[in-house]
């Protein structure tokens, strides 16, 4: 028993740190090209906006992150450690111009498909990450993106540890077509699995989560949290005003309508979002030896 | 059975056939298949979705639930089930019936042909999103038999969030894909219009897809879609439904959810 109360004190004084410590997005070298806020179309520096965490210091709009940028922004400094690093697309279409394409983005971007995966600690406590990246095709999900989410999930089940997903998606990978739609059977299976053997599962949405992500994992977390006007929904806003020609109204399917109506548990915004996961944490750690 | 599936229709071809409003609905197979059909509605939380249409019958004495969505044959018929486009509530109505079913020990039939789940302001503002994912989810961990069998079109998460099945079964005209191929095209190319190239791009007949393991059983139909012969369309359906009843009722609860959960792990 005395060993919890010893535990606890423990974390307890690495959340202290963490709230001394400056979240700064990682950054590491100097770029002064500039930044234009989507919303208000003010501009800034790169380095500015960065260690602003991207956003927007006078509309307060939230600005799209790189994968492993959020990763930085979340992990504890030195501590993530990359799965499934080299994971490529085999083109199950064999889609004309997709491998190609594919090869373009992987050069320019670094990263070899939309989701980036791996364990790391999140103001000291363990967790397995999941974080996706709308700069890689939209952050579509095709096979790539739903095996390294599953077997991330597994990982996590078969560790005892919590799972903590980043969505960030335009939706399912049209150029790998029906394998793609089998990703949300294979991620909301799994999800369903490791929920029923007791794992924590937080769900973070970020501008935009839409269709085949939406209508899978992304949306049945324990705890489901978005960031501030993020766009979150199942069909996207142009099919739909298309479908019933009218004109939608204000905020439709932003975070704030989600929370609304019930979808969301909490809207976080980006400097509050590592404090508010871990103290999640804290609050679903399992005794168990 | 010695008929043969014929490869000479282009896929656009197929959606047609597919489409086509005189095509057997999902009625006429519970009509035509089963006994004593009693319709079960309602979400239970306030809501009647007449897009999705189920209940309880008898298949060669066996209870079953059934659970499809709704087409209509005239203009009419189609408005009042929105023209097999469900919304949450249809969604949660499944969820209530699948539960149901396993509480029971019945093994669960779905037929699948929609056109997508409806993309209105009301189904986002009830859900749509979230009501997918949990039907796709629990039906992934469900403990009895379910076979899926795709009659017409199967559109995107809105076909997927009834067919997560031990065994999907397909008309030879029947057509499975990610999206519609006017939304395929619209969302790639910016034009809708170019729906016919989609179609042979996207891989969505029955024999790719079963080239691909996505599907398992193609039923073969008459020369001009089983609109064409509907009696002998039923009768090889009756025949791949008891074989594979048969086969998942001998297993233990434990052995249907998972090869049901083995079968969808390996999707890659």
């Amino acid at each position: 028993m005395s060993g919890i109360f010893a535990n606890k004190r423990n974390q307890l004084f690495s959340l202290k740190k963490l709230r001394n410590e400056k979240i700064d997005g990682g950054i590491t070298e100097e770029d002064n090209s500039l930044v234009v806020c989507p919303s208000c179309k003010h501009e800034y520096t790169k380095d500015f906006i960065k260690k602003r965490l991207r956003v927007c210091p006078d509309c307060g709009f939230h600005m799209t992150v790189s994968a492993r940028e959020r990763i930085k922004q979340l992990a504890d400094k030195g501590t993530f450690k990359e799965h499934n690093v080299s994971m490529s697309t085999e083109d199950p279409l064999k889609f004309p111009g997709y491998k190609n394409k594919i090869k373009d983005i992987q050069n320019t971007n670094g990263n070899k498909d939309a989701v980036i995966t791996g364990v790391c600690n999140i103001g000291g406590h363990k967790t397995v990450i999941s974080v996706m990246d709308s700069t890689f095709m939209m952050g579509s999900m095709g096979t790539v993106v739903g095996e390294k989410f599953t077997q991330a999930v597994e990982y996590a089940m078969s560790n005892k540890l919590p799972f903590v997903s980043v969505a960030c998606s335009g939706g399912a990978r049209m150029q790998e077509g029906m394998h793609s739609l089998m990703q949300m059977a294979k991620t909301s299976a799994v999800i369903e699995k490791f929920s029923k053997s007791g794992g924590f599962y937080m769900s973070i949405l970020t501008h935009p989560t839409m269709g085949g992500v939406s209508a899978s994992f992304a949306t049945i977390g324990d705890i489901v949290i978005a960031e501030p006007r993020a766009l979150i929904g199942f069909a996207g806003p142009r099919v739909i005003k298309q479908t019933i020609n009218e004109t939608l109204p204000k905020g439709f399917q932003r975070a704030e309508f989600q929370e609304e109506h019930g979808f969301v548990d909490m809207i976080v915004e980006r400097k509050d979002l590592k404090k508010t996961v871990c103290r999640l944490l804290e609050y679903h750690e399992r005794n168990e030896d | 059975m010695e008929i043969s599936v014929d490869n000479s229709l282009t896929a656009y071809e197929r959606v047609k056939l597919a489409r086509d409003p005189g095509r057997p609905k999902t009625i006429d197979f519970i009509n035509e298949m089963f006994d004593g059909f009693m319709e079960l509605k309602g979400d239970r939380l306030g809501r009647e979705d007449k897009a999705i249409i189920g209940g309880i019958a008898k298949f060669h004495g066996i209870p079953v639930t059934i659970i499809g969505h709704r087409k209509g044959k005239t203009l009419e018929e189609n408005i009042e089930c929105n023209f097999g486009m469900p919304e949450p509530e249809g969604y949660r109505k499944a969820m209530r019936l699948m539960k149901q079913a396993e509480k029971f020990g019945r093994p669960i039939i779905t037929f699948i042909d929609t056109p997508g789940a409806y993309p209105g302001i009301e189904a986002e503002e009830n859900g749509q999103s979230i009501a997918i994912a949990k039907s796709i989810a629990e039906m992934s961990s469900l403990k009895v038999p379910v076979i899926a069998v795709i009659t017409g079109e199967a559109n995107s998460g809105g076909a997927l969030a009834i067919a997560v099945a031990n065994s999907i079964v397909m008309y030879e005209n029947a057509v499975y894909s990610i999206l519609s191929p006017e939304g395929f095209a619209s969302i790639l190319w910016k034009d809708a219009a170019k729906s016919d190239k989609a179609c042979e791009l996207m891989k969505m007949t029955a024999s790719d897809l079963k080239k691909d393991g996505i599907i398992d059983e193609i039923i073969p139909e008459p020369e001009g879609g089983i609109q064409e012969n509907p009696q002998e369309a039923f009768i090889m359906l009756d025949v791949i439904l008891r074989k594979e009843l048969r086969k998942y009722m001998k297993m233990s609860e434990d052995n249907i959810y998972k090869s049901r959960y083995k079968k969808f792990r390996k999707m890659a």
